[in-house]
């Protein structure tokens, strides 16, 4: 008997195919398409094949802010990485054990940070972090250290390093929330057999628990280096889009922001912001790419 | 992907505002955020008065995000009516491109001495494409209950200058209030406004244009110079300090002396509890002629998709009457109308500051015309240097240097 082609498959899977391919697909094959044009003084377009990539590599106008930007976005995603996910699978370890008290208002006040708004956690902390009226220096004279107050989010050498330590405040409630669902979700018997055999809990979490969660933690990874890379928001609230002093927090996102947009009386390019955007596609590709042939395909056996 | 997020963004932004223009009716794009309520409430309506039946609408948008919104709207053809037009190249772009109309002996455009109109002309000065609005001018503005107690006037010489900040140092007081984290105000109001009677004003913008000097030259480095100097004057911490700090520093009567641009005057109007005068950019030597930063800042052009240009005009050749030079000179404290019209300008320290073009020279800023094109941006190099320059970060000499050496690196003037 011939089966009946499955309409209501394609029925039910339009609505978001469609919006998927007109939102997300089309503007991302046209971004693509964009980077090899240019655009004249008159407004039109006319096709350069690669020019906009040998530019932005090879003049030193534009690989200097542009390798300057990548590496801010490393160190960006590095003090993330370690910062944030260490502290995160902390919590979880702590509220996941049994008989903590107020385990529920932790985590919903550590998540909190989490649904603010960007431009108001920029806002928060740069009164925090002020000189002139910031409650930080009178709260480090409390305990002494009044001395070693800076202006932190003003100097070269720690603006970077400050803000992502921001974002590391309000974003670490999401891998804790992911890692704690997880370790939640190890079976008891495996724990209690363990625990039988005479093994401590430290040697439970480091030979039992983590092995465990090694899925979660890669997720959290590649979440951390998705988000991270394509950062603009909080540098954007706080410095602006020329991300000073001297392009120290100018993260991929910022650069790509002046060249698309133009900032001032810098004039926007689409084009060349297009090629900036694939760029910053490839390397996000190529990063997801790389941990799920090398890392993800060996971690799928612990899973249980 | 976060230029499809923009995108996406951009798209909704254009199709909510397709449904906004009709014919009848007007719309304004404007950065001005801060007048939402004056161009509702007075501007408009004086308007009105006179053209009843033209319904108009004021949609500002974040100064921030006004050039790159409008270009989406401009390109995606649902631009309001009315443009309001940044001074010089950001404008001539929008021209060249075909998103203004040419204003070419429109009613109205008579009432505007040449001066004011090259913020809005082609290089050759053949076609104006926005009409004049108004001018920003640069200076300090001092606290005169501070400078009663100090026992100082307000300086003329930069020596001067720095006895009084001195002064106020010794005093426990903030000499100046000024932070870099922002950088734009280490540009446009200090660099360009300070540097000005080094390098004579227009007579030192034109030769940069002409080729004929170098940023590396003694007039220019000695404005850094003198930046340079004022690290010890500024409060604890001023690398992180924003304008909005800035601000707030100033109108808590904590600080002597703050560097401004003429549009503050109606925040510390709002926000001071005493009363503050202005002094123009301090010159090197006694006896110096002085020069001042007095910039066209803000213009209006007519968009050539309106589907109600009429009106448009109507609205235009208003905008270059009395009345509205009078209204936007006088409510819009800080912004001086940079029409032929004889108009008195009632604010005190408004006034104070409008007098400085009797007794010095004006300039635009320095790199508004022609410099800002190429790449790097010498704007946004400049936020950069400045800023740097002021932190203590970076040299005058390396400042100089870096600056000449972007400009050389495309204009060809400057490459011989």
């Amino acid at each position: 008997m011939k089966r009946a082609f499955p309409w209501h498959i394609a029925v039910f899977l339009a609505p978001a195919f469609l919006i998927y391919t007109a939102f997300s697909a089309l503007p991302l094959l046209d971004t693509l398409r964009l980077g090899f044009f240019t655009t004249h003084d008159s407004g039109h377009q006319t096709f350069v094949g690669l020019a906009n990539y040998i530019k932005l590599l090879t003049d030193p106008d534009w690989s200097a802010g542009f390798w300057n930007a990548m590496n801010n976005n490393i160190k960006f995603f590095l003090i993330v990485m370690f910062v944030q996910n260490p502290i995160a699978l902390l919590l979880a370890a702590l509220l996941s054990m049994h008989g903590v008290r107020g385990a529920k208002g932790y985590q919903t006040l550590i998540f909190l940070p989490t649904l603010l708004s960007v431009v108001i956690i920029g806002f928060i902390w740069q009164l925090i972090l002020s000189p002139l009226w910031g409650v930080s220096e009178k709260l480090m004279g409390f305990v002494g250290l009044a001395d070693y107050f800076q202006p932190w989010l003003g100097d070269e050498s720690s603006a970077l390093i400050t803000l992502s330590l921001i974002s590391v405040w309000q974003f670490v409630g999401v891998p804790m929330m992911l890692i704690y669902a997880s370790l939640i979700a190890i079976p008891d018997e495996i724990i209690e057999a363990a625990r039988i055999e005479g093994a401590s809990s430290w040697h439970i979490f480091w030979t039992i628990r983590l092995p465990l969660i090694l899925p979660t933690l890669g997720l959290v990874t590649i979440l951390t280096f998705v988000g991270n890379f394509n950062a603009f928001d909080l540098i954007y609230a706080v410095k602006g889009a020329i991300a000073g002093p001297n392009y120290s927090t100018d993260l991929l996102g910022t650069f790509f922001y002046r060249t698309f947009f133009g900032y001032q009386s810098q004039i926007g390019s689409p084009t060349m912001g297009a090629a900036v955007a694939t760029t910053m596609f490839l390397i996000i590709l190529s990063g997801v790419g790389v941990y799920f042939y090398f890392i993800q395909r060996k971690l799928q056996r612990f899973a249980f | 992907m976060q230029g499809n997020r923009f995108i996406r963004t951009a798209l909704c932004a254009a199709l909510l505002a397709a449904g906004a223009a009709q014919a009848g009716n007007l719309t304004i794009e404007s950065w001005r955020t801060d007048d939402k309520a004056l161009w509702e409430d007075v501007l408009i309506p004086a308007f009105n008065k006179k053209y009843p039946d033209v319904k108009v609408k004021f949609a500002p948008t974040a100064p921030t995000e006004y050039d790159s919104s409008l270009q989406t709207r401009l390109t995606g053809g649902t631009a309001g009516d009315l443009i309001t037009c940044r001074p010089f190249d950001k404008s001539l772009d929008l021209f060249k491109k075909g998103y203004l109309e040419s204003l070419n002996g429109k009613p109205g455009m008579q009432n505007f001495p040449e001066s004011a109109k090259v913020a809005w002309q082609t290089d050759d000065g053949k076609s104006s494409f926005c009409m004049p609005m108004g001018a920003v001018m640069h200076g300090f503005l001092y606290n005169k209950k501070i400078f009663t107690e100090l026992g100082v006037q307000p300086p003329k010489t930069i020596d001067e200058f720095h006895k009084v900040l001195e002064a106020a140092k010794k005093a426990g007081k903030v000499p100046l209030a000024l932070g870099t984290a922002d950088q734009w105000e280490a540009n446009q109001i200090v660099f360009t406004s300070i540097g000005a009677p080094y390098w004579k004003g227009e007579e030192g913008r034109k030769a940069l244009i002409a080729g004929k000097a170098k940023f590396t030259d003694p007039q220019f480095v000695a404005a850094w110079d003198e930046m340079s100097k004022w690290g010890p004057y500024l409060a604890k911490g001023y690398s992180a300090q924003t304008y909005a700090d800035t601000q707030n520093l100033f109108a808590s009567g904590k600080a002597a002396v703050v560097a401004v641009g003429s549009w503050d005057i109606s925040y510390y109007n709002q926000n001071a509890k005493f009363e503050y005068g202005a002094f123009p950019p301090p010159v090197p030597k006694a006896g110096d002629k002085c020069y001042i930063s007095d910039h066209p800042d803000i213009g209006m052009g007519v968009n050539p998709k309106s589907k109600n240009k009429d009106d448009a005009y109507k609205f235009l050749t208003w905008l270059g009457s009395q009345e509205f030079a009078d209204l936007y000179t006088n409510k819009v404290t800080g912004f001086y109308s940079l029409s032929n019209h004889l108009i008195s300008v009632k604010d005190p320290v408004a006034k104070q500051m409008l007098d400085w073009r009797k007794s010095c020279a004006s300039t635009i800023r320095l790199n508004a015309q022609i410099m800002n094109r190429g790449e790097p941006n010498m704007e946004n190099e400049l936020w950069n240097v400045n800023s740097q320059v002021l932190n203590g970060k970076m040299t005058p000499k390396d400042a100089a240097t870096r600056i000449q050496t972007g400009f050389a690196k495309w204009y060809k003037p400057q490459q011989k």
